[in-house]
């Protein structure tokens, strides 16, 4: 499998405090720690505010008065994020205020209850930068399935597995035309900060997708997540793409589609084991996938 | 100041655009609207206008119009939106967000049934459904009435001693769709009579977090706090009332508005234009020696319990004319206005006009001799009035 190309140093403009601080409450090995802890670097100096729907990352900066983030952080209802962001970004605009505002929701927040919220305000090409740490499961509630659980996965309301396939996120933003959607693999540090500064740069609604490791969600050691995201990549379960302007696509992470990454993967969650999983079927959702996504690619092909 | 022939609608929005033009030298205005009937004119016009400093946001939602409007509020800036019916009940659940995060930001609702089966007239059901959000509450008996509200709700709500966002009210068709002659202000009066807006807790590039989580002890304190704003509106309604009347030449009602009460001994108690119909069946009543009163309840929240319990100390009969039910227990008004009568009075509670029907002066008189003909009060009764 390929790595993304590395030609350009990465500069990491320190910020004066990290976004996620010590003392916060998320569990060993979460993939939002990772995420935010990047976010940090990505940012710099920048001023921000996030916005954070119900779920766990507004649990992570504990109880009030005390806050782990080391950044404005309000937040909203399940379903909001992306409308009270809105109103701070028309306030930031029209009082020439420089400040980035981010909504950092998970998938529950994203594909599900906040998907109205978040389709009309990309619709709206509002000037936000909206990620989503997708851990592909109700992690707050205690590991419930949502739309981004993808087949087979055993959640407590999908006690024999999941027998629908993960609803395509990026797509669906894609097909809003908005400026920059990208998908974000934490195995690749490079991509990442590339990424989630093209974010913060771009002018109006930028959206990136991260799949978030959960161990306590996945069943799995809290130590393997990065390897986890790594071969969700190189399986080709999760591809790493970024789309400008809702139109051309670019593979930044080439698959090699190796079966044996795919039954590690499998092995290496417990959420994989209960049930038995039909492999050809999740190799068919995988190749249905990706002749899609190549077809958006100028080469058409890898 | 001119006067203009307006509908409550365009009151109530011609409002809003003074109160966000007057806030131009602060940090802006805006909010998100969503249409429904019949408030839809109020957001069309509002989206007609021109800002300096402000935006309104088209959303696709009533539940997204009120995040809109927090984050235009959190952000420090005025806000406003107005919904209805169904719509706000959609919204409930920011409805409280706002209230609990004390933001000062103003809805227009017209009163309309809640559905299905679908019914666009007028009925308080939708608004009192929000009576325990944390919100002001107040109904409006006519369009200058409306406008004034507005203006008057930002200051009670932006002044520190409050922080609580407020819901103006009034009735679907009868003054949302209806054309009265209504003074409307200048900006300079506007600017004169609301500050520039600061709101203590916006959010700034401070590292804070707003909204995380509470513990009982925390969230105890949280209420007792909201519950103190709430217990000092009384006082600077009073203040504000003074203020209004300086700059506008003209007060606005008081939160209890009382008509021939002087020597009543049967009051008659209601809410939004019942209470001009109610009006008109005291006079009959008078000429007939009765001594009957009115009271119009024009602040709900935080409801007038002390002046109303002061009110009625004389009355032995006391009506209480609902439009609204809540199913299983009576009239919303008629079950908290209980505990403000006399010991020993007679408090009927009548619940007319629930989807709309023409509550006319007629009604009225038939209800006050069956409340003159009871020796005990019955169970709450709903009474029809037809179309």
């Amino acid at each position: 499998m390929s790595e993304p190309l590395l030609g350009e140093p990465v500069e990491c403009r320190a910020r004066h405090e990290p976004i996620l601080r010590p003392g916060n409450t998320n569990c060993g090995g979460c993939g939002m720690s990772i995420g935010l802890n990047m976010l940090s670097r990505a940012v710099g100096n920048t001023p921000i505010q996030i916005v954070i729907p119900a779920c766990c990352g507004i649990v992570t900066p504990g109880h009030f008065p005390y806050s782990a983030y080391g950044a404005p952080v309000v937040a909203s209802t399940f379903a909001s994020a992306a409308a009270v962001a809105t109103g701070l970004a028309h306030v930031a605009r029209l009082n020439g205020a420089e400040t980035r505002v981010i909504c950092w929701a998970g998938d529950g927040g994203t594909y599900d209850i906040g998907m109205a919220t978040l389709s009309a305000a990309a619709e709206r090409n509002e000037d936000i930068l909206y990620i989503c740490y997708d851990n592909e499961i109700y992690g707050n509630t205690g590991g419930q399935r949502s739309s981004a659980t993808p087949l087979g996965a055993v959640t407590t309301t999908t006690p024999r597995g999941k027998s629908l396939v993960k609803k395509d996120i990026l797509s669906i933003m894609a097909a809003h035309r908005i400026p920059y959607a990208a998908s974000i693999s934490l195995a690749h540090p490079e991509d990442t900060l590339r990424k989630m500064r093209r974010g913060l740069e771009t002018s109006g609604f930028s959206f990136l997708h991260i799949l978030s490791p959960c161990p306590t969600g996945w069943k799995s050691e809290p130590a393997d997540g990065i390897e986890l995201v790594r071969m969700a990549v190189s399986a080709g379960l999760f591809p790493i793409y970024e789309i400008n302007g809702g139109g051309e696509v670019t593979i930044n992470v080439e698959p090699d589609f190796s079966q044996e990454t795919l039954g590690a993967y499998f092995r290496l969650q417990g959420r994989f084991g209960k049930a038995p999983i039909d492999i050809d079927l999740v190799r068919d959702s995988i190749r249905e996938s990706w002749d899609r996504l190549l077809r958006l690619t100028p080469q058409g092909r890898l | 100041m001119t006067i203009e022939l307006l509908s409550a609608n365009h009151a109530a929005a011609m409002a809003a655009t003074l109160a966000g033009r007057a806030n131009r030298t602060g940090r802006g205005f805006g909010g998100g609207v969503y249409p429904i009937t019949p408030q839809t004119e109020c957001i069309e016009l509002l989206c007609r206008q021109e800002f300096e400093k402000g935006h309104i946001v088209r959303v696709e939602s009533e539940h997204s119009a009120m995040a809109v409007c927090m984050g235009f509020s959190l952000a420090g800036a005025r806000s406003f939106t107005a919904s209805s019916s169904n719509g706000l009940a959609y919204m409930t659940e920011n409805v409280f967000a706002a209230g609990f995060y004390r933001l000062p930001i103003v809805m227009m609702a017209v009163n309309r049934t809640l559905g299905p089966p679908w019914n666009i007239w007028v009925d308080h059901g939708d608004t009192l459904l929000l009576r325990d959000a944390g919100w002001m509450q107040f109904y409006c008996e006519d369009n200058q009435e409306v406008l004034d509200t507005v203006l008057l709700a930002y200051r009670l709500a932006e002044d520190h001693r409050i922080l609580l966002p407020a819901l103006v009210c009034q009735d679907a068709f009868v003054l949302s769709h209806t054309m009265m002659q209504t003074d409307v202000p200048a900006l300079e009066e506007v600017e004169r009579f609301l500050p520039t807006l600061d709101l203590p807790h916006r959010l700034t590039d401070q590292a804070v977090t707003l909204g995380g989580l509470d513990f009982p002890h925390e969230t105890e304190v949280h209420r007792k706090q909201h519950a103190e704003a709430m217990a000092a509106v009384p006082a600077v309604y009073a203040e504000c009332q003074a203020a209004f009347e300086e700059v506008f030449g003209r007060r606005p009602a008081d939160p209890l508005v009382t008509y021939r009460m002087e020597d009543a001994e049967i009051a008659l108690l209601s809410m939004g234009t019942t209470a001009s119909t109610v009006r008109q069946a005291v006079d009959e009543a008078r000429k007939r020696g009765l001594r009957v009163g009115a009271s119009r309840l024009r602040m709900f929240r935080p409801f007038p319990e002390r002046e109303l319990r002061a009110l009625l100390a004389d009355c032995a009969r006391i009506a209480v004319f609902d439009r609204d039910i809540s199913l299983g227990h009576g009239g919303i008004l008629w079950s908290e206005s209980r505990g403000a009568a006399p010991p020993g009075s007679l408090v009927q509670g009548y619940m007319l006009g629930l989807g709309g029907g023409d509550i006319r002066p007629a009604h009225i008189t038939s209800l006050l001799g069956d409340l003159c003909a009871r020796s005990t009060a019955a169970e709450p009764e709903i009474v029809e009035v037809g179309q």
